[in-house]
């Protein structure tokens, strides 16, 4: 055990491990806020379509030799983000089609364009990082780590002051609309922050895997909890504490940090549906 | 004075006309209630009473006091999402978000009032309960408490009978009696049930391909709506 904490401490000495640690708890407190939303909003395509976008852009900033990649991919995503609400609410246009045809179309010109006119000898390599996130959290630059900071802290602080509204759009539009409320405006904010989260979650677990880390805390939470407010301090909490046990461990053990962090989210997903099966009796 | 005053609506979508040249007004403190067949359009009315869906053609006007944050909604099906996680207590409590405008959270006359729509519906036992452990009727409760949350002035209530049972339909109407009554909010109602909508209601709107509006007693002359029960 102590053989354990000492290579601990020894890898804590290092300033890109610890960058990692802040920058990895920071996002996985964000990604898990509208998890609850995202599921019963049906907006986990969007999530899902979202990824594959910034997939995309990830793969155009390389291409362009872009030195702070998040400076591009962010607009994109976020303008993607907005593009897509729209579509959905377009009865004309199935919103399901859309969003397949972009998140698919995103992906296969973003592997063309790597594939084309990267200049890295490990293009296979670049592009299993993107997607899976590997090692791309150790490599975080002081500027990526203060800008990941600030967007998580933005999102926290918009989640919080929107708290009240994100609920009763995501619980009843319809009557939210009926009473006044401007939904398409809370729609867009909610659109926007899930592109926000989505930028920062790929730095830690890469495109592919985005969707587990949003939507997992979340659902693990649903099972045992009964009041949107309790879920949402649980699947925030549960979150870090899932981000935090796989990064150590893909540290000690030498894993993949993106995929670790999913399998302890998959594991707590399992041990919270045997508690609510519990639960229930 | 009248609250809401429509004239010549023309409603439908797209190129497809539901109800052509309507006119109607609701005055402060009335019971309305709309009947019609299946697919009538009653429920396209309403949705556009409230806003959520534009008239072809036509005008609606709202008095000068009422604001549409002043409106209750109780919608014909419970569209919000199965699994929802979420207690009776927040529910009924985001009633009242309309009042917020941007403020962030609720102060303390929204917490007290949402408390006393709690207690007025016979709710505070199951204050702390799941919204999706709850029956049909304990869900419709919970859902009208949350209408009245938003509004003092009017209420509309799309079906709020469908699918309960005889004696919980007896109470649901006694409910919604005693706001009118007692409260003088003024309700707007659909009902497939032709005679407790003549038993509880002030004045009955009639859609269909005949068009009818007036009061209770003109409708019972009248005789419209009555062509099934006379044919038993
Ligand atoms: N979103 C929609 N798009 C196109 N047509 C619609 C839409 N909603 C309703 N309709 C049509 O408009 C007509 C009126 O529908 P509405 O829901 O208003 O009927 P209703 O009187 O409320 O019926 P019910 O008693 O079954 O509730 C129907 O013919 C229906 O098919
Ligand atoms: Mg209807």
């Amino acid at each position: 055990m102590s053989e354990i904490f000492g290579t601990l401490f020894v890898y804590l000495a290092y300033p890109f491990v610890r960058y990692a640690l802040v920058v990895g708890v920071l996002i996985a407190l964000c990604s898990s806020l509208l998890g609850v939303t995202l599921v019963l909003k049906r907006f986990s395509f969007i999530g899902d379509g979202l990824s594959h976008v910034a997939f995309g852009a990830m793969a155009i900033a390389a291409v362009l030799n872009v030195s702070n990649e998040m400076l591009l991919v962010l607009p994109i995503t976020v303008i993607c983000a907005v593009l897509l609400l729209r579509t959905g609410q377009n009865a004309k246009i199935k919103g399901d089609a859309a969003i397949a045809m972009i998140s698919v179309g995103a992906l296969a010109i973003g592997y063309l364009l790597m594939n084309l006119f990267s200049t890295s000898t490990n293009l296979s390599g670049d592009v299993c990082s993107t997607l899976f996130g590997s090692t791309s959290i150790l490599t975080l630059t002081k500027a990526e780590v203060w800008l990941c900071a600030v967007l998580s802290v933005l999102v926290v602080a918009m989640f919080v002051f929107f708290y009240n509204k994100i609920f009763s759009v995501t619980f009843d539009e319809s009557f939210a609309r009926a009473t006044g409320m401007n939904a398409g405006a809370y729609n867009l904010i909610i659109a926007v922050i899930i592109a926000v989260i989505i930028v920062l979650a790929m730095n830690l677990v890469g495109s592919l895997l985005i969707s587990a880390l949003i939507i997992f805390p979340a659902l693990s939470a649903m099972r045992v909890f009964k009041s949107f407010r309790a879920v949402t301090i649980c699947s925030a909490t549960l979150s870090v504490v899932c981000a935090l046990l796989g990064m150590l461990i893909s540290v000690l053990a030498g894993t993949p940090v993106g995929s670790t962090i999913v399998a302890a989210d998959m594991a707590a997903f399992g041990i919270f549906y045997l508690i609510g099966l519990g639960g229930t009796k | 004075m009248a609250l809401i005053t429509c004239e010549n609506l023309k409603l439908g979508y797209e190129s497809m006309v539901v109800i052509d040249d309507l006119s109607f007004s609701v005055n402060k403190g009335d019971y309305l209630c709309i009947v019609g067949e299946n697919g009538s359009g009653k429920s396209t009315l309403m949705k556009t009473l409230l806003g959520l869906h534009s008239p072809i053609s036509g005008s609606i006007s709202m008095d000068e006091g009422l604001v549409q944050q002043e409106i209750g909604y109780l919608p014909q099906q419970t569209v919000v999402q199965k699994d929802f996680p979420a207690t009776v207590w927040e529910i009924v409590l985001s009633g009242c978000q309309s009042r917020c405008g941007m403020r962030p959270f609720y102060n303390k006359t929204e917490r007290k009032l949402a408390m006393k729509n709690i207690v007025r519906m016979g709710l505070c036992e199951l204050k702390k309960r799941c919204y999706r452990d709850l029956s049909g009727g304990q869900q419709q409760r919970v859902l009208l408490a949350r209408a009245l949350s938003a509004t003092q002035t009017v209420l509309l209530l799309d079906e709020p009978v469908s699918g309960l049972d005889p004696k919980v339909t007896a109470d649901m109407y006694s409910l919604i009696s005693d706001l009118n009554k007692k409260d003088g909010i003024t309700i707007i109602m659909i009902s497939h049930d032709i005679n407790s909508a003549i038993k509880y209601a002030s004045h009955i709107l009639h859609i269909g391909d005949k068009i009818f509006f007036g009061t209770k007693d003109e409708y019972i002359n009248n005789n419209i709506g009555f062509t099934g029960e006379n044919a038993l």
